[in-house]
């Protein structure tokens, strides 16, 4: 689903963040990237779809070269791949439905589809209620959800989540958790890069841990594996 | 898939964007207050000039077509050798028209033109003293001078008048107003262009990070531009009302309270009926123009991440 070959990522303000990534990820795996602030987790994770581009190496997702994919393809990569942020990014003019129908109207869904799928996935999260609401008028563990509602509304093969639970308290992270694990079982990759050991130990997946821009660590059913 | 079921899909498409578009006009409060205050300020001004400025011109060419010239005849020259003057000077490349006017005629106009003073010429009735005259009206003021000057050299004619030097001064003074005005009424407009587009940029700098979000949720520029797109265009809309409001109102008052006192023949207001129309379109259209141009640019340069 997912190969990286040599990936090498030097910022142009000369920070290296990547040198030299390899990894495979299959179809319908749940990876934990785990390591040290600054190791290069968030890098690694915005390479899958594009947000960076890297300096040197190869990946390729869903089978297609991503380095070479033209400016103009690049929304249509995106479109598979569902991305939840740790600072949610909503739009905030938009209602907690409209944001996640933008998603969908992005892909020229038939207005009767979107409103099925939009509640659907909303009730998925929790939200059915708050689906007239605004981003501001929701807790942060809301807002991940309708986050993480967007992501998956348009069926993606992947999702990616970039630290989801670091702003939110150990509850609302266990909530947030239940839906990705959920979402993983229907049979969607999902890589996530954390900082929390409580997740990873508990829900025991594939961990990869990046530390100075290189995997010193990939196991399948991994612990976190840092002292906090 | 065949075709008709793309175009629908692009057509409402399309109408998610103009919803979109108008939503955005709703939410945004007080940047589109803003930006409509900046339209329309703007766009009072260009109406104003515009409208001094087209009078203006107005004026100068009723100045114009008023010069005539006056073709005195000999007083010798028979009922024969007057009509042949007539047609030869209707041969004259330039002329529109050239009507006789005898010298009884123009007698009377003289004593009319007096006032009560003309009564004194009264008792030239008897023994009118006048020439008979064609009056020459050429197509294009411009050429009056030349025109004047071949009317010179015919046969019969005993003197040509035609306001010489005054006239002359009059055209030289009208070519310099007119691109001068031009020259104004353009540097205005690139004017309200830069205030306008650069207020709508400012609301849009505000979404630039809006604008990163859809990129980063897979929508293609086109889908982001659109809206923003019916958005300008709403907003060069909605800034245009009061300007229009102050042209047809203002017209109003000048076109009959102003003109009314004023007596001069050749200030005479371009007619309210279709200027203050006209007028009110040029200034919807540089509205909508540049709200979708102002718009479109600033979206552009966000669309790059």
């Amino acid at each position: 689903m997912i190969q990286m070959k040599d990936v090498h990522k030097v910022y142009d303000n000369g920070v290296t963040a990547l040198s030299g990534i390899n990894i495979d990820i299959k179809r319908g795996e749940f990876v934990y990237i785990v390591g040290p602030s600054g190791a290069g987790k968030s890098t690694f994770t915005r390479l899958i779809f594009r947000e960076v581009k890297p300096t040197q190496g190869t990946i390729y997702v869903n089978s297609v070269n991503i380095n070479e994919l033209k400016e103009k393809k690049v929304p249509f990569l995106r479109r598979d791949v569902g991305v939840v942020y740790q600072d949610f990014k909503l739009l905030p003019k938009l209602t907690v439905y409209e944001n996640v129908a933008f998603a969908m109207e992005v892909i020229e869904s038939p207005p009767t589809i979107i409103r099925t799928r939009v509640m659907e996935v909303l009730d998925q999260v929790g939200l059915k209620h708050k689906a007239r609401s605004f981003p501001d008028e929701l807790s942060g563990g809301e807002q991940q959800r309708v986050s993480i509602a967007r992501a998956i509304v348009n069926h993606p093969k992947i999702v990616i989540a970039d630290e989801p639970t670091g702003n939110l308290d150990p509850d609302t992270s266990w909530g947030i958790m239940k839906i990705l694990q959920e979402i993983n079982d229907r049979g969607t990759t999902v890589i996530m890069a954390t900082h929390s050991k409580e997740i990873v130990n508990t829900f025991k997946n594939r961990v990869v841990a990046i530390e100075g821009g290189v995997i010193v660590r990939d196991e399948q059913r991994g612990d976190y594996g840092y002292e906090v | 898939m065949n075709n008709e079921v793309i175009t629908a899909m692009k057509f409402r498409t399309l109408l998610r964007h103009l919803r979109e578009g108008v939503k955005s006009i709703g939410r945004n409060g007080w940047m589109t207050v803003a930006s409509i205050g900046a339209v329309t300020t703007t766009l009072i001004l260009v109406a104003v000039f515009l409208a001094v400025m087209l009078n203006l011109n107005q004026m100068a060419d009723n100045i114009e077509n008023d010069v005539q010239i006056d073709v005195m005849i000999e007083p010798t020259a028979g009922q024969e050798d007057i009509q042949n003057l007539g047609k030869a000077i209707q041969q004259i490349a330039g002329v529109e028209s050239a009507v006789f006017s005898s010298k009884d005629d123009e007698l009377n106009k003289l004593i009319e033109s007096m006032g009560e003073d003309g009564e004194a010429w009264e008792m030239f009735e008897q023994d009118n003293p006048l020439n008979h005259v064609y009056i020459v009206k050429t197509n294009d003021p411009k050429d009056t001078v030349t025109v004047a000057k071949k009317l010179e050299g015919m046969e019969n004619v005993q003197k040509v008048v035609y306001g010489q030097g005054v006239v002359e001064r009059l055209f030289e003074f009208n070519k310099y107003a007119r691109t001068v005005g031009l020259v104004l009424i353009i540097g205005l407009i690139f004017t309200a262009i830069f205030l306008i587009s650069n207020t709508i940029k400012i609301t849009i700098m505000a979404r630039s990070k809006e604008i990163g979000i859809m990129k980063l949720v897979g929508a293609t520029n086109g889908f982001i531009r659109w809206p923003f797109l019916v958005e300008g265009l709403l907003l060069g809309v909605l800034g245009s009302i009061i300007p229009i409001l102050v042209v047809f109102t203002g017209y109003y008052y000048l076109e009959n309270v102003v003109s009314k006192q004023i007596r001069y023949k050749f200030v005479e207001f371009l007619p309210y009926t279709p200027f203050a129309f006209q007028l009110s379109l040029i200034i919807l259209a540089i509205g909508a123009v540049i709200g979708v141009w102002g718009s479109v640019m600033s979206v552009r340069k966000y669309l790059k991440v």
